[in-house]
């Protein structure tokens, strides 16, 4: 590992046009130049490119989540489970790149010391599960009211009567300050109760996959993760809601009329004119709260839109369901096969375990994966979809009133501000209304929002490097292992990728095996959610990354290719429940391949072949 | 002992329960075919068989004599004992049933492998009583590439003769057995005409994985393998999945074939085109794996396999497992490993050791 080459991080020239991008986000997340101690620490430390959430550049908005979980996952690690070996992750950004950084406890004694801790901390949280997860499903939901409750008021000339009545004492600028607070507030809330299983989870996925490696050094990841397969989570269940208005539809003999129009607004003037119609919209009324909330990418971006924001992407994949019931074809998840297929493998590989410790540790690991296996997927829905699809709705209310103040040309400006920035020309916007003054933002943030987008524009056109810095020789960070999949395999292939000059030329090349099986077959580039409407039966699917609201695709696909994720990353386990090959995690497919293109796709080894 | 008993029967009508009649080897190749497992076909003479012609044809008296007074630890007058029985033995002739009822088996095996004339393996297969000493009774009684009812009927006799060698004789005296209640039965297989074979291990040797099976093959037959002449095709699959997880396929430079009329293997040169082909289609080598899974559910352990791909055979039909034995390399060196740790109790406290372990990035 050690002779693996990546470049120093501190090499990075700012991009020509870009000077002072570094402004655009929180000061200590750029590399060091002017501080001797944080430059060596740097240089010795090893960074990788967080591709997964970050497939493009951040918007310095956006990075309240990147601070949010740099703050949640640490803390946990660090100073709640104590967990022995490792410190928290660390962030920083090139580019608008994040990079981040395991860090290790390297004083054996001290890892020693926080040993006690962890098995007494961690023992609580895995041993009572089931019951501090229910506690923490009336935590996040609590946290979601509260948001949904939260009004972002426009500033009247005059306060209304009921302000002096009620004596109030309290004004709608105030009410826009407390309720932009309460909105970020809310925001790191969710993120710290996202963290408070997850790493755990995590833990004992690795683990579970730890004592199979050591037993059987030959399995494949895909193995091990199928054995914790089949278990529902409610992450399936805006898909299960599509199927069901589908089903519906062709019940009330109201398909025609669902897909006849391309957009909702113009299905749903039709259905109104007929009883049945007018069943089927309220059904479909009646499964957008909460379910349409699920994010169409990964939530991780402002312009990851619920289905709630386009009801045409929904309307479009129940068409697609409608069109296979009417062919007669079967749109169910095969769970019951999956759940014997399951069985199954689980049986054979305990078979082997001739030593009873052992096959005693082997069921109670596999019962402890299983057992945080639904917390590990259901988290996604509450915070990364239903909570972040409101909260960007309610930061774009709070970009309306500085839009109508003139401190943003357009509503989807106020994510090239800071939050911190947002809450500093709030100040001004709400002293200045007070005071009934002009405020001095309008001339400062519409000229710096140009030179962000300008900034952005150049960022989405450079490559971030797979990894910085010194590569160590072992990973002990759970997250590191099982969202990034980082090893030295996954390393070498990025390089080898990135070294290659012309993409054009590039024929073969790897990712995860994702999901067992090999086919081959036509191509469908897919950049968004809104492109799978273009596929056509039986093509592999590329994409940056899917997420629930694509499910309707896999019903059509024959196999499916992404550039980020691992193992347990969504493609994977769709891919899985279906039994068509994936690989994930690619790194570049979506450059690679174009549409139409002839793939070989080997789940099995992770290999991709362009035929021509 | 009812005259009904056949004197010839096919393998897979070879059961455990037969092992009077028709002993070991053949027997557990019978078991094996109904473990799902496909082996050259063949026949067996049963003990049945021996006993007519060494009761009919007036053999037994003359034999007895022979043996009357003899010291079994006298080496020396054991072996001349022995010269003069198996002379006798091996010219007499057959009764004329007895040749028919070879020879008709002999013919439909012939036809079942699609060959006028199959070469056969002619084998001893030693009774229960026998089973001891099988290791000197049967061993060398192989004789490989026989064709045509004649040499197969030459070398039947040469296997009941084999009943009577100086330390088959010396341990019957020892043991108290009569020399007249011994019996022996014969196998007679088809040669496995091999388009490509070698070795199956239905563990991963290398690391000790019970859940794969590694196959290494080469064309023609399986010596090259055996003998690491030849970097061989090798191939990983997983057991529970049955997937081909891993393969090589190196260039191979040569292989070995049969030559009949000197019954020897004989080196070839593999032609250039054909050096880096992969030497089994991808289905035989699921079909040998899933019977690799039965060999070994068949015997508990994991096993160490021969096989062969069959030339003359249909496809389909023609992948046979030659050998089988407990598999030794794995077994041995995890004998001599270190026994593991104690395993610790909570879960937290398993996810901790992993967590202290992690990823080797190396």
């Amino acid at each position: 590992m050690a002779n693996q080459n990546f470049p120093n991080p501190h090499e990075f020239k700012d991009i020509p046009g870009t000077e002072g991008w570094q402004r655009m986000y929180p000061y200590q997340y750029p590399f060091t130049t002017d501080d001797a101690k944080r430059n060596q620490y740097e240089k010795d430390m090893f960074w990788f490119y967080d591709g997964l959430h970050y497939p493009e550049p951040i918007y310095p908005f956006d990075m309240i989540w990147d601070e949010a979980w740099f703050l949640a996952l640490s803390q946990y690690n660090t100073r709640i489970f104590s967990v022995p070996p490792v410190f928290g992750v660390d962030h920083r950004i090139i580019n608008g790149y994040i990079y981040i950084t395991p860090v290790p406890v390297t004083n054996p004694k001290e890892i020693e010391a926080r040993v006690g801790p962890f098995l007494e901390r961690a023992g609580y949280y895995y041993q009572n599960w089931d019951k501090l997860v229910a506690k923490w499903e009336t935590k996040i939901k609590a946290t979601i009211a509260s948001l949904e409750a939260i009004k972002i008021e426009p500033l009247p000339d005059m306060e209304a009567k009921n302000v002096v009545d009620d004596a109030l004492g309290e004004s709608k600028g105030y009410h826009l300050l407390k309720a932009y607070d309460e909105l970020i507030d809310l925001g790191i809330r969710c993120w710290q109760y996202h963290f408070e299983f997850l790493n755990l989870g995590y833990a004992a996925y690795v683990t579970f996959m730890d004592f199979c490696q050591k037993q059987f050094p030959d399995i494949p990841t895909q193995r091990i993760t199928q054995m914790i397969s089949g278990i529902d989570v409610i992450m399936y269940q805006p898909d299960e809601e599509l199927k069901n208005l589908a089903r519906k539809a062709v019940e009330l003999g109201v398909d025609g009329a669902v897909v006849s129009k391309p957009t909702f607004t113009a299905a749903s003037a039709e259905l109104k004119k007929t009883p049945a119609g007018q069943q089927w919209l309220a059904a479909f009324e009646k499964a957008r709260y909460p379910w349409f909330w699920v994010s169409t990418g990964t939530g991780w971006y402002h312009h990851d839109k619920s289905w709630n924001d386009d009801l045409d992407v929904p309307l479009s994949s129940i068409g697609i369901y409608i069109d296979k019931i009417r062919k007669g074809q079967s749109i169910e998840r095969p769970l019951e096969a999956v759940r014997k297929e399951r069985d199954r493998v689980t049986g054979e590989y305990r078979a082997l375990i001739t030593d009873d410790a052992a096959r005693a540790t082997f069921d109670q690991m596999l019962g402890t994966a299983k057992t945080v296996f639904p917390y590990v997927e259901n988290h996604l829905f509450y915070v990364e979809h239903w909570f972040h699809s409101v909260f960007w709705n309610k930061v774009r209310e709070v970009g309306a009133i500085m839009k109508a103040h003139g401190f943003i040309a357009d509503v989807e400006d106020i994510w090239y501000l800071k939050r911190s920035e947002i809450k500093d020309a709030l100040w001004d916007l709400v002293t200045a209304w007070a005071t009934n003054v002009g405020p001095r933002g309008p001339q400062i943030w519409p000229k710096e929002i140009e030179f962000r987008k300008t900034c952005m524009k150049k960022f989405r056109e450079w490559k971030p490097p797979p990894a910085l810095g010194k590569a160590p020789e072992v990973i002990q960070e759970p997250f590191t292992v099982v969202l990034w999949g980082i090893t030295n395999q996954s390393l070498a292939a990025w390089a080898k990728v990135r070294e290659a000059k012309d993409i054009a030329s590039i024929k073969e090349f790897t990712g995860f095996a994702g999901s067992p099986g090999t086919v081959e077959g036509k191509a469908r580039v897919c950049r968004t959610v809104a492109d799978i409407r273009q596929l056509e039966e039986g093509e592999i699917l590329v994409a940056p990354t899917t997420s629930p609201s694509w499910a309707p695709a896999f019903v059509k696909i024959k196999a499916c290719v992404t550039d980020v994720g691992g193992v347990m990353s969504h493609a994977a386990i769709v891919c899985r429940e279906y039994g068509m090959p994936a690989v994930v995690g690619t790194g570049h497919a979506t450059s690679i391949i174009k549409t139409g293109m002839n793939i070989r796709v080997n789940g099995t080894t992770g290999e991709i072949t362009i035929a021509q | 002992m009812s005259t009904a008993e056949p004197v010839v029967c096919w393998f897979q009508e070879c059961r455990k329960d037969a092992v009077e009649r028709v002993g070991g080897k053949n027997s557990s190749l019978g078991e094996l075919i109904h473990a799902g497992v496909r082996v050259p076909p063949g026949f067996a003479i049963t003990t049945e068989g021996y006993r007519r012609f060494f009761h009919q044809s007036g053999l037994e008296g003359r034999v007895l004599d022979r043996l009357k007074g003899l010291d079994p630890t006298d080496m020396e007058a054991l072996e001349s004992a022995s010269t003069a029985i198996r002379a006798e033995i091996e010219a007499v002739p057959f009764t004329l049933d007895f040749e028919d009822s070879v020879a008709e088996y002999y013919r439909r095996l012939s036809t079942h492998c699609c060959v006028p004339a199959v070469p056969v393996a002619v084998r001893s297969s030693a009774t229960a009583e026998d089973l001891p000493g099988a290791s000197f009774a049967g061993q060398q009684d192989t004789f490989l590439w026989v064709r045509g009812v004649d040499d197969v009927l030459h070398y039947v006799r040469r296997c009941f003769s084999s009943l009577f060698t100086g330390r088959a004789i010396a341990y019957r005296a020892r043991m108290g057995f009569p020399h007249d209640k011994v019996a022996i039965s014969v196998g007679i297989q088809k040669m496995a005409n091999s388009a490509a074979a070698g070795v199956m291990f239905t563990i991963n040797p290398t690391n000790g994985d019970r859940s794969s099976i590694v196959v290494n093959s080469n064309f023609g037959f399986g010596e090259s393998v055996v003998s690491g002449e030849v970097t061989p095709d090798e191939f990983l699959i997983n057991k529970i999945s049955m997937e081909v997880i891993r393969r090589s396929v190196p260039a191979k430079e040569m292989y070995y074939a049969v030559d009949r009329v000197s019954q020897t293997c004989v080196r070839h040169d593999l032609p250039m085109e054909r050096r880096a082909v992969q030497s089994i289609l991808d289905e035989d080598l699921l079909e040998l794996a899933r019977m690799g899974k039965a060999i070994e559910k068949h015997y508990g352990q994991p096993m160490d396999i021969e096989w062969a791909v069959d030339n003359d055979m249909p496809t389909g039909g023609n992948v046979f497992i030659l050998q089988a034995r407990p598999e030794t390399v794995w077994s041995a060196k995890k004998a001599e490993s270190a026994p593991a740790p104690a395993a610790p109790k909570t879960a937290a406290e398993m996810i901790l050791a992993s967590i202290m372990a992690g990823k080797k990035l190396g």
